[in-house]
């Protein structure tokens, strides 16, 4: 403690570049921080869900659509209890600054598919009774102001066209599988207006015991088989993980592009403490002529590359982790509960501790190692 | 016994494929409470004499000894804390880190001890009011005269109490004025502290101020002048 004066004051003598060292650490553990959240947040969405619950799609992709004349063979498979269908709408809302998914449901089946989803019994059988109803997550109410009864107007993409829907439920999830801020309506609502296609993006059902999907899964897909729209069926955890890698190999992605940060960060953290080093090569000798060990000396410069990493650190995931929270940030709807994990928050802070070492230890040696009397005529 | 006792030392460089024998076979003493200045042309080994003595570089063969020490045995890590507490060392530049008020200065072998803050803070009050800077405590080197400035580091070099204070051409960089001051607190140190001093410089002033001159020229001891040993 007797030499963090010492430190400090090193460390103030170009304060404009001790500031543009630790931002960049800062800014290269938010960034650090960011993307791997992405990472533990789609990687916990692929873990959620029922494994009594097994989802069924166009063996061909996600996108193409399966009859519905399906649902009722579903049923008929032994081991099945309860089957419901949805279909992605893809509608946009206003100036579309604030995404949010939209899908078709059947409503009765698919509030009974998922309990999870909580809605008043009064608002639930107004959804069942009317038409152009739609019941909406709770954050859409944060979000948009929304209220019970009120129309809301939705700009079909996929489905082209204005869509009026009225408000008559708010849910609130009970489980992480729900998000909180999706807009469900009803899907013969859809078949209606867009000329009775019969047609289902997937199918979930509800089978009588958790180990009994992977036989159930194979008699579904050998009974569509040779149909003009095979089927594809697995767990609710792998429909939800697949929903997550659509994007391709977003783990890698993101975890390469986050070291790649680190790493171009670690050459300007490294290059400043260098130059810092360098530049004080006669007080060093100074130092270690008045008696100041090679220990001591090392010990001073690990110190100041500590403090840039510790304050980087402290910056950057402390950052991430609060700015993440007090927005209630979930990357417009697609990356919902985004928030930094206790272990990405270690993670960083290992990182941080990595980057100290690297960038403290060249200089920090190269001070210790210094041969005074050198150091002293080289610069006289 | 002498306070330095230097025996049959040498000192050779190497600088490429060429040899420089600094000092072949330099035997010489320095008393205890002296006052010793080592003049000579340039590329006698006035400096390198002083980095022997200080522990700073090692003989290539010989003995240096200082207080009974023999310095030129010490391992790296014997070294440093035994220059923290025998040597005080003033330089012709760099003396001082400009990050650092003059208090802060004179407090960095302190450091080195295990004083309290307070103790530490009894010695710097005394070695700065010693060369007359008790007022310019928190004061930055840059905020300092030449000879404000080197003034500050013969506090800092006195103010663990040192065996020895070294001085590598204090008056170097000073303007006459300046330069009659230092060497007017060195003589004092001297005289009224007891502190045994030894000063490298080219000017004449400067040795004037100490009671023992050395002459060393290509690297031998040449000529005594003052007090022996």
């Amino acid at each position: 403690m007797r030499f963090l004066h010492l430190v400090l004051a090193n460390l103030g003598r170009h304060k404009l570049r001790t500031l543009l060292t630790t931002a960049s650490v800062a800014l290269a553990l938010f960034l650090f921080a960011s993307l791997r959240t992405v990472v533990t947040t789609l990687d916990a969405a692929a873990r959620f869900g029922s494994a009594r619950r097994l989802v069924s799609t166009n063996a061909t992709g996600i996108v193409f659509p399966l009859p519905l004349s399906y649902a009722n063979k579903l049923r008929a498979v032994p081991g099945v209890e309860a089957v419901t269908w949805a279909n992605w709408f893809g509608g946009r809302y206003g100036d579309n600054k604030r995404f949010f998914a939209q899908f078709a449901v059947d409503p009765q089946s698919y509030l009974e598919m998922y309990p999870e989803i909580s809605l008043p019994e009064d608002q639930k059988q107004a959804f069942f009774r009317e038409r152009s109803s739609a019941i909406i997550g709770r954050r859409l109410v944060d979000v948009f102001g929304w209220r019970l009864g009120q129309n809301v107007t939705i700009r079909g993409t996929i489905f082209p066209g204005d869509w009026t829907f009225t408000i008559r439920g708010i849910y609130t999830p009970t489980d992480a599988v729900i998000n909180d801020d999706m807009l469900l309506f009803r899907h013969d609502y859809l078949e209606e207006r867009v000329g009775r296609p019969g047609i289902a993006g997937w199918y979930v059902f509800r089978i009588d015991d958790a180990n009994h999907a992977a036989q159930i899964a194979r008699t579904v897909d050998g009974q569509f088989k040779n149909s003009s729209a095979a089927t594809k069926t697995g767990t609710e955890q792998a429909f939800n993980a697949s929903f997550a890698t659509m994007w391709g190999n977003v783990s890698l992605l993101m975890g390469t592009i986050g070291l790649a940060v680190v790493f171009a960060i670690l050459l300007v953290t490294a290059n400043a403490m260098m130059m810092s080093a360098r530049e004080r090569t006669g007080e060093v000798a100074v130092l270690k002529a008045i008696g100041f060990s090679d220990r001591i000396v090392f010990g001073l410069v690990m110190l100041e590359a500590a403090a840039i990493a510790l304050t980087g650190a402290l910056l950057g995931l402390g950052g991430a982790k609060f700015l993440y929270k007090a927005t209630n940030f979930n990357a417009a709807g697609f990356l919902p509960g985004f928030d930094v994990t206790t272990s990405t928050l270690l993670l960083g802070a290992t990182v941080a501790l990595l980057l100290m070492l690297a960038s403290g230890l060249v200089p920090a040696i190269r001070a210790a190692r210094l041969p005074v009397v050198q150091a002293l005529r080289r610069v006289e | 016994m002498a306070l330095v006792e230097i025996r049959e030392v040498d000192k050779t460089f190497q600088r490429g494929s060429e040899r420089i024998d600094v000092f072949i076979g330099l035997t010489l003493d320095i008393a205890e409470g002296s006052f010793t200045a080592l003049m000579g042309p340039s590329g006698s080994g006035k400096p390198t004499l002083l980095n022997l003595v200080a522990g700073l570089d090692r003989p290539t063969r010989g003995s240096v000894r200082v207080a009974g020490a023999e310095v030129s045995a010490m391992r790296p890590n014997q070294l440093a804390p035994w220059r923290a507490r025998h040597i005080g060392f003033v330089f012709q530049q760099l003396n001082l880190l400009p990050v650092l008020t003059a208090y802060q200065n004179v407090e960095l072998p302190l450091l080195l001890t295990r004083l309290s803050r307070k103790e530490r803070d009894e010695r710097i009050r005394l070695a700065l009011g010693v060369v007359g800077l008790e007022d310019r405590l928190s004061h930055y080197p840059r905020q300092l005269s030449g000879g404000q400035e080197q003034r500050v580091a013969i506090a800092r070099a006195i103010v663990a109490d040192p065996t020895l204070v070294l001085l590598d051409e204090p008056t170097g960089q000073l303007d006459a004025r300046s330069s009659g001051d230092v060497l007017q607190l060195l003589g004092r140190l001297n005289q009224e502290f007891k502190k045994a001093i030894i000063i490298v410089t080219h000017d004449a002033h400067a040795a004037d101020a100490a009671r023992t001159v050395l002459h060393l020229d290509k690297g031998r001891l040449i000529e005594r002048q003052g007090a022996a040993v």
